[in-house]
């Protein structure tokens, strides 16, 4: 907890100062730049090191290095008795994993995508998360299931769900979703060590991306809570909350913002179960505005639990009706034009939070 | 069975001809302690696939046959009991009863230890009673009480007992054959040189997920027994409509297999052993234990829509493992009938005592609703169905 009050500070004073995500400020001699993708393996490989209990399975995950390199080296490093190829059967292999952790081994299983968790998500869901509740405390089960997790680009419909807000809503569940390095490390690292089973939604799009990490982000000791959001970027107009990939969007629609004026309050959800209500109500309570992005199908999706929550919990507070910017309610489609409308661009966030702060433009006609 | 006993000459059979004698003498005997062993045939000898069948010759004792005898009783006396309970609307929800299979159940403990694991379907409450769970664990979760094993928030589909490394009690049909080969998997990591034994019914035998299981198992060489339970009906659907093929012991293909008459619970303790072996050094095996079901798939059906009558009473007339076991008890002079009668007599009033003493405990407290959704609750937030009136902590 003490490293992370220390980090919060860090945080705190790095965003009043830093305007962009992408370029890079030192402010000690040691600052460094790592990758998503390098930020999931250290984390693999530190936890791996630390618990033997801990082991890779998935497919392409050991020989190929992983179809996304995040379990690059791992084969070599640990053997292949604790870093599993799977043939391609997630519902065989995912029963597999649960039932290691009911005897008290610590599995990561790796979806390629979350697509395919669809095959595996009776055992997610039945024999994963409900086992402690149903056995009263007798069957804990301490698994991450990873992967990449909503739209990658131009992969179509059927490789492109974001599956946050299904998983998100079942208790016994955890469900965490990192945007940068940093969360990538921490979140990831807080998954293994979590005696439940965590879902742990990656980003394709994000795993090449580099973020600046200090020293401590670098230590192996190194573990964000599950359940504290982060707030990006301080503001007092609108709060923007967002999880993933959409919170680069909404720190690039902050600045868009602040030139006009408009400062708005950037939220990194990092949990999206449990939900911190706290953070998120703390924010609108001063800010009075709000705007939720996420790229997942916007019906019952977690923009629509954030809305709910703060209507109930500060409605006094709220000037405006909560806007929800979301990824189309339409399969994912494939051409580059089509799928551009299908997920939510920065332009978008900037019209809601303008409409929010009553200063929107005109609608456009509909399509 | 008596022809073969007589024409097989073991030693011990000479011993067997002195004890009426002996029985007329004493006034004392322990019925129960005595390891004498004895020598059994099964029923009808294993049919193998893809290795070579264990002996039809079993080896047992007086010890060890009257504990089947009394555990067998236990649990049919258990299930026969919760069948009222549930008509008493004591039990609420799914009830499904084990009484006729009670030979796989006693048969397999006896060639286990605790240190092996056990994971089977919904159909667990014999199971459970045979990995040391108790009585009053049975009635009190089925009546969703504090004092069951799952503290009443499991129900009947869910006992559990991780100390005896039994890991449930499923309801999702087939789900408890990856979750097996899941504990097998961990028990070779850690290396423990035990086994872990997944059973399922021949309803769940056609589930993809079973194949993906087998699959990895047999790759990875894991010390999984796959248990078919073959009661010859998934619920109403009999064997020959649900699978091309039900010779269950065969479908694992490049996996051995061997069928078992799973009311002869020494033949079941036989084929258990052997397939323990097989399983710490080859990987997977699969068992169909032929067995019989005299309830219906649950309290919600009367089991006689798709079946006969007379093939019910045929069963429980010719095959009984119960029966069984009293035969040759009284066969080989372990005990009389008088005494196997009190053991009944015993066994019914345990069961009694339990349920009266389950249905004293009180139900579990308002604020169980939230206990252990996560083993780490992290102080976060949880809602009853008003959010505004009922909110919790979890731990």
């Amino acid at each position: 907890m003490y490293a992370i009050a220390r980090q919060r500070i860090l945080g705190q004073s790095f965003q009043k100062m830093r305007p962009a995500v992408s370029v890079l400020r030192s402010y000690s001699s040691a600052a460094k730049q790592i990758t998503v993708r390098d930020a999931l393996n250290s984390a693999l490989d530190e936890e791996m090191s630390a618990d033997p209990k801990v082991f890779l399975m998935g497919e392409e995950v050991g020989e190929y290095q992983g179809a996304y390199k995040i379990t690059k080296g791992l084969l070599e490093k640990y053997g292949p008795e604790r870093v599993l190829d799977t043939p391609i059967t997630e519902a065989g292999f995912t029963g597999i994993g649960v039932g290691a952790a009911y005897y008290g081994l610590k599995p990561v299983v790796e979806f390629m995508t979350f697509n395919f968790s669809m095959q595996a998500i009776d055992h997610i869901i039945n024999s994963a998360a409900k086992s402690n509740y149903m056995s009263a405390g007798q069957i804990s089960v301490p698994i991450v299931f990873r992967g990449p997790n909503g739209a990658a680009a131009g992969v179509g419909a059927q490789h492109s769900q974001c599956y946050a807000s299904w998983y998100a809503s079942c208790p016994g569940l955890k469900v965490l979703s990192p945007y940068n390095s940093e969360d990538a490390r921490g979140l990831l690292k807080a998954a293994i060590r979590d005696p439940d089973p965590v879902v742990f939604l990656e980003n394709e799009l994000l795993y090449g991306e580099s973020f600046p990490v200090s020293d401590e982000v670098l230590d192996s000791s190194f573990c964000i809570p599950i359940g504290k959001a982060k707030i990006e970027r301080e503001g007092k107009d609108v709060t923007i909350t967002a999880f993933s990939k959409m919170v680069g969007y909404a720190l690039k629609a902050a600045e868009i913002l602040e030139k006009d004026g408009i400062y708005a309050e950037v939220i990194n959800l990092r949990s999206i179960r449990p939900l911190d209500r706290s953070t998120i109500n703390t924010s609108v309570r001063k800010t009075n505005r709000l705007v939720t992005v996420e790229e997942g199908f916007p019906q019952h999706g977690v923009g629509a639990e954030i809305c709910a929550s703060v209507v109930e919990e500060s409605f006094a507070y709220l000037d405006a009706p909560v806007e929800r910017i979301a990824g189309a309610d339409v399969p994912m489609p494939y051409a580059a034009n089509l799928e551009r409308m299908a997920v939510p661009q920065i332009e978008d966030i900037v019209r809601a939070a303008k409409r929010a702060c009553y200063r929107s433009v005109p609608l456009a006609a509909a399509a | 069975m008596a022809l073969s006993q007589l024409a097989s000459s073991s030693p011990s059979r000479s011993v067997n001809l002195l004890k009426p004698l002996l029985s007329a003498i004493s006034l004392h005997r322990p019925i129960s302690t005595d390891t004498t062993p004895i020598t059994v045939e099964t029923s009808v000898p294993f049919t193998a696939h893809q290795c070579e069948a264990p002996s039809r010759t079993v080896q047992t004792n007086a010890q060890e046959l009257l504990n089947f005898f009394r555990d067998m009783a236990v649990m049919r006396r258990m299930e026969i009991a919760a069948d009222s309970l549930y008509k008493a609307k004591l039990i609420r929800g799914f009830c499904h009863l084990y009484d006729g299979q009670e030979a796989v159940a006693v048969g397999m403990e006896a060639a286990l230890t605790k240190k092996d694991c056990i994971i089977t379907s919904y159909r667990d409450h014999c199971t459970f009673v045979g990995r040391d769970g108790t009585l009053l664990e049975v009635f009190a979760e089925l009546m969703g009480r504090q004092a069951g094993c799952s503290k009443g928030k499991g129900g009947s589909m869910h006992f559990y007992k991780k100390d005896s490394n039994f890991y449930g009690g499923h309801g999702i049909v087939g789900a408890q054959v990856p979750l097996g080969c899941g504990l097998a998997f961990a028990q070779k990591y850690c290396k423990d040189e035990a086994v872990t034994f997944a059973l399922y019914g021949d309803g769940a035998a056609n589930q993809g997920q079973l194949f993906e299981a087998l699959n990895i198992s047999a790759l990875w060489n894991l010390p999984a027994i796959l248990v078919c339970e073959n009661n010859h009906y998934g619920m109403g659907t009999a064997e020959w409509r649900a699978a091309k093929s039900p010779a269950y012991y065969k479908r694992g293909d490049y996996a051995p297999g061997l069928k078992v008459d799973g009311m002869d619970a020494l033949a079941v303790k036989q084929a258990c052993a052997f397939a323990k072996e097989h399983a710490l050094k080859n990987g997977p095996i699969i068992l169909e234990m032929d067995t019989y079901r005299y309830h219906g798939h649950s309290m919600s059906d009367p089991g006689s829509t798709y079946r006969t009558r007379d093939e019910i009473t045929g069963v429980r007339q010719e095959r009984d493992p119960i029966e069984r076991i009293r035969k040759l008890i009284l066969l080989h002079d372990l005990a009389t009938e008088k005494e196997l009668k009190d053991i009944e007599k015993e066994v019914r009033k345990e069961v009694d005592d339990a349920i009266a003493q389950a249905k004293e405990n009180p139900v579990p407290e308002p604020s169980k609703l939230f206990s252990d959704v996560y083993a780490k609750g992290l102080g976060v937030e949880s809602f009853g169905a008003d959010r505004k009136e009922v909110r919790a902590t979890l731990a």
